[in-house]
């Protein structure tokens, strides 16, 4: 594998994560952290999106008029994006319940039409489609992580079976609440830039 | 007093940002300025009062499951709600394009102040997400709607407003170097969440 492909796979997972570095796709981001199963679903219906709206408006880049590209991008997502939800309404109901209006959201992610518009439509189909994977996997990384923590440190368990409650742990009903997700994710920017201190704003 | 109960309830309890976290991506992009953070908010409130009773209307006689009745027998069985996601978004982006061209027309001076931003909300959750919580919502007619759109678009202008104002002050603070900008700006907003928490035991 050459560097240059390399580098599309491994920068937007830690140096230029979308959601820590280049802040896009908080929106429907936060919301769904409160349990592991549900991140972890979101973080794969997300990496999936981005991958193939990536890939097929790379494929369509050459036929896509300038002026009304938008639009042709958004019915592009909408489309993965209904499959998604069909797939899940069909095969995990119970999830797809509790992720309610924030996979229908991923339209409007902010990641994946900042991928279309900044790597898709000037890139061969195959490096489109693993920048797009490689943002949505970067994505779902940060989303793991604020997941496990809210997670284990507000019912005491990981993907329901309990850990520290187990050890006698009194959960902390804060850490479920929705300003929790905001705080530990500025945690995590916080740890992100005092390690690379090129990221830190004058 | 229903259309009051949900005009309160949606500016304060079901928050757009403090309790579904949508439109965060503008959010915290164009906050570093009251004055731009208001243009956005106005704008914001704006199109989502114009395309949320819209988007009811076409989900209503249109995508619900049974909505296409009026048309004849043979439609009454139809389910079309799984095209909703792709109407909702056609729907936006058009209304989006339509009101920044009809605005550039009639209003230059709003334009000028509003203009910039129009093109940004048509990707803005907080829009979409309005017409997707609506969805959900089972409201009986297009006022309830219309007052909801009213509702969620003043509880996000108030949010945005509120930390632009935050963020001008803090600017005088000293803050740890790697949490300055949006380390400290997350964690603002957590703690403005917090506080807007306390609204969450009304029950209206």
């Amino acid at each position: 594998m050459d560097a240059k492909l390399k580098e599309t796979i491994l920068n937007p997972i830690f140096k230029g994560n979308p959601i820590t570095v280049l802040v896009l796709g908080i929106c429907s981001s936060l919301a769904v952290t409160v349990e592991m199963k549900g991140a972890c679903v979101m973080a794969l219906s997300v990496t999936l999106v981005t991958g193939l709206s990536s890939l097929v408006c790379s494929l369509l880049r050459k036929t896509i008029p300038n002026r009304v590209r938008i639009i042709i991008q958004l019915v592009v997502v909408a489309l993965m994006v209904i499959l998604v939800d069909q797939f899940l309404k069909a095969y995990a109901y119970g999830i797809d319940k509790q992720l309610s209006v924030y996979i229908g959201l991923i339209i409007t992610n902010c990641i994946v039409m900042g991928r279309i518009e900044a790597f898709a439509l000037m890139n061969k189909p195959v490096p489109a489609l693993l920048d797009g994977m490689a943002n949505g996997v970067g994505y779902g990384l940060i989303l793991v992580v604020v997941a496990f923590f809210r997670e284990l440190l507000g019912s005491g368990t990981l993907f329901g079976f309990p850990v520290l409650s187990a050890l006698g742990y009194v959960n902390n009903g804060l850490v479920i609440l929705p300003p929790m997700a905001l705080i530990l994710l500025g945690c995590i920017v916080w740890v992100q830039r005092a390690i690379q201190k090129d990221l830190q704003e004058k | 007093m229903e259309y009051i109960s949900l005009f309160v309830k949606s500016i304060f309890v079901d928050n757009m940002i403090f309790a579904y976290f949508l439109g965060m991506c503008s959010y915290l992009a164009v906050s570093k300025n009251v004055k731009t953070a208001n243009g956005l908010g106005l704008a914001v409130i704006f199109v989502l009062l114009v395309t949320l009773p819209i988007n009811y209307l076409l989900y209503t006689y249109v995508l619900k499951p049974g909505a296409l009745a009026w048309m004849g027998e043979s439609f009454a069985g139809l389910d079309l709600s799984f095209l909703s996601f792709i109407v909702f978004i056609a729907t936006i982006a058009a209304i989006v394009q339509i009101v920044e061209m009809v605005v550039e027309k009639f209003a230059p001076a709003l334009y000028s102040s509003l203009g910039i931003f129009l093109p940004l909300i048509a990707v803005n959750c907080s829009i979409l997400g309005g017409s997707l919580f609506m969805q959900n919502k089972d409201f009986i007619n297009v006022g309830e709607s219309a007052v909801y759109a009213l509702g969620s678009g003043i509880g996000w202008w108030l949010a945005i407003v509120a930390l632009a104002a935050i963020r001008e002050k803090m600017a005088y603070a000293h803050v740890p170097a790697p949490l300055k900008g949006l380390g400290i700006t997350f964690i603002t907003v957590g703690l403005m969440g917090m506080a807007f928490m306390t609204f969450m035991g009304i029950s209206l």
